[in-house]
């Protein structure tokens, strides 16, 4: 099913977590909401689902408009971020729970159920009660749940957000994995990039309320489309300096800015791994220190005006030899973006 | 645990002194007078005591007291239970007054209670010439018996449910919005099983206060015999006329009761702890 979302807005009181949000998601599309926390991510969910009301703005799903439906007429799955799951319900019964308000009867809920929690892994555990579970088997019985009913939308809010590392990269896969037999059109919020690119077929970044770019995860991580989206992806250097003779001039750095005007204060946003360093004698940056990190090391250089640039590098690159503690060295930024500094206010 | 590790050793052992003391209070407080009430009761023999509450004026004030303390039990098990929902989920002008309220019958004594009612529905009251139009006896009849307990026995639900629903997950009611269940659905499914034990503790607390009831019922029922005369009015009446043998047995089934209702809150109160 289609989702399209036009100019919702909305505020808590004083607080404005809405702005102007407009997005689309094709039919069987998996998209991600990515972004840091607070930044009306999961609003953004709720209000599709129906949970909550926006101030302004419209909903359309399957190319029809929903503001006005309750969550119960709009056949969205919704998975929660602490499960939700019915405490005084036993497995079995938490995931036909959908099915039960349908009026479908208990011996075809029980065969359904079973099916769904054999698909989810869980087979054989209907009789149990979700405290007896650990967290990444509830939050597989809260997708079963969601799933029961055929829901023609998956909405998913920070799905692996309670459970522990390890867990959560097996649940990344699985969910991958579902969605590649299903195709229901889903979105899951998250603040984990990494669980945004390698899950999501798009992704979307939010911030302070408002969308700042939806695209492949390439996209987003070779062309970001704001300041903001080149500083969050991605293990980034950020450095404000002022456009001198062409160039942005960073203690002894200098980095053309074509973009920018003479005299403009500028920012520079590079990742560690596009910054290239060698041995040079009389270089604008000295190793500070080397850290070891298995498959690769981290180096970070200091800029003659004490400022860090941190760059990565395979582990045994043979970029790596005489880089060495102290050792002055050249620095190339292989891609890197200039953005017009605004003032200090604007950036946390 | 930790923290009581840490007192000092005097006060967590126990001092044989103060256990004597503390053993022979519940001894001469407690349980000396059931004892005394058991021998009392029972000394005529079994079908003497039995024979005294089957008498027709016995039975029918024990048989009204408890119908009364099951009405009383599911009425304001109900309107509790609404009582705390509207103070926990809404938010209305006067909610601070209705809260305030709600421990009000604590404090009144039962007598002023009693009174009230009277006030209210006797044949002086506001409500007289209504009642007399539509030929409604209230007053000094078994409306009159509800709605005096009623007005004291309304704290215990609505207290008892109150922090049970406050601690509910909202999400719970979410996610069976999403699953596409009605209003009732949710509430019947969801919420009300998770509530029930709270329900039932404050259900208990009320049956018994019921049960026990005095002053306001002495105050409002007129007293009559087979029709208004409650168990606890009956056993002052006995112990009145001098035949301590009735009510003494009569005595003896409330202290059934009493004892039964004892335990039951304590496990659904501990119900209500293990979630």
């Amino acid at each position: 099913m289609t989702i399209r979302v036009q100019g919702l807005h909305k505020a808590f009181g004083a607080t404005t977590v809405l702005r102007d949000v407009s997005l689309e998601v094709g039919d069987g599309e998996l998209v991600a909401l990515l972004g840091p926390s607070g930044g009306g991510k999961s609003t953004i969910l709720r209000v599709i689902a129906g949970l909550e009301q926006a101030d302004t703005g419209e909903v359309w799903l399957g190319g029809k408009r929903v503001d006005h439906l309750d969550p119960q007429a709009r056949g969205v799955g919704f998975v929660f971020q602490h499960y939700a799951l019915f405490r005084h319900m036993s497995v079995a019964e938490n995931v036909a729970f959908g099915l039960r308000v349908r009026g479908i009867d208990a011996q075809a809920r029980r065969e359904r159920a079973h099916a769904l929690l054999d698909r989810v892994g869980l087979g054989g555990l209907g009789g149990r009660m979700p405290h007896e579970l650990s967290g990444g088997q509830r939050q597989r019985v809260a997708l079963a749940r969601a799933m029961a009913p055929e829901p023609r939308l998956l909405l998913l809010d920070e799905p692996f957000g309670a459970v522990d590392a390890k867990v959560r990269e097996e649940l990344r896969r699985w969910l991958r994995h579902l969605h590649d037999q299903l195709h229901t059109t889903s979105i899951f919020v998250t603040h984990d990039q990494e669980e945004a690119f390698a899950v999501a077929d798009r992704v979307m970044i939010i911030r302070d309320g408002r969308l700042e770019q939806a695209g492949t995860p390439t996209e987003i991580l070779d062309a970001p489309a704001t300041e903001f989206v080149s500083r969050f992806v991605g293990d980034v250097n950020t450095l404000d300096g002022v456009v001198e003779g062409g160039a942005l001039r960073l203690g002894g750095l200098s980095v053309p800015a074509p973009e920018l005007q003479e005299g403009q204060a500028g920012r520079l946003v590079v990742r560690a791994y596009d910054i290239k360093l060698w041995r040079e004698e009389g270089g604008p940056a000295v190793v500070h220190r080397l850290v070891p990190l298995g498959d690769r090391v981290r180096v970070e250089a200091r800029l003659a005006d004490g400022r860090l640039l941190t760059a990565l590098f395979p582990q045994r690159s043979s970029l790596l030899r005489g880089v060495e503690h102290g050792a002055p060295v050249a620095v190339e930024l292989t891609r890197r973006w200039i953005w017009p500094a605004a003032g200090p206010a604007a950036h946390q | 645990m930790s923290a009581r590790a840490a007192e000092p050793a005097a006060l967590s052992r126990p001092h044989p002194l103060l256990s004597l003391f503390t053993l022979g209070t519940v001894a001469a407080l407690v349980v000396l007078p059931i004892i005394a009430l058991v021998v009392h009761g029972l000394d005529q023999g079994p079908s003497a005591a039995l024979a005294a509450i089957t008498r027709p004026e016995a039975s029918a004030a024990l048989l009204l007291t408890l119908g009364l303390a099951a009405a009383t039990t599911v009425c304001n098990g109900v309107v509790g239970l609404g009582v705390a929902w509207a103070l926990v989920r809404w938010e209305f002008p006067g909610k601070g007054l209705l809260a305030a309220l709600v421990d009000l019958p604590l404090s009144v004594p039962t007598l002023v209670a009693g009174f009230l009612i009277v006030a209210l529905y006797g044949p002086v009251g506001p409500l007289a010439p209504a009642l007399k139009a539509l030929d409604l006896q209230v007053i000094y009849a078994r409306p009159a018996l509800l709605l005096a307990l009623l007005f004291i026995t309304f704290p215990f639900v609505v207290r008892a449910v109150e922090p049970v629903l406050a601690e509910l997950d909202p999400t719970e009611e979410a996610a069976a919005a999403t699953l596409g269940a009605s209003q009732w659905q949710t509430f019947r499914w969801v919420l009300l099983p998770a509530l029930t034990p709270a329900v039932a503790a404050g259900g208990v607390q009320v049956f018994a206060r019921a049960v026990a009831e005095f002053g306001a019922v002495a105050v409002v029922s007129g007293n009559i015999p087979l029709k208004t005369l409650t168990a606890t009015v009956f056993i002052q009446g006995e112990v009145e006329a001098g035949d301590t043998a009735g009510a003494a047995a009569t005595s003896l089934v409330l202290l059934g009761v009493a004892l039964l209702l004892q335990p039951l809150g304590r496990a659904l109160a501990a119900g209500l702890v293990q979630r």
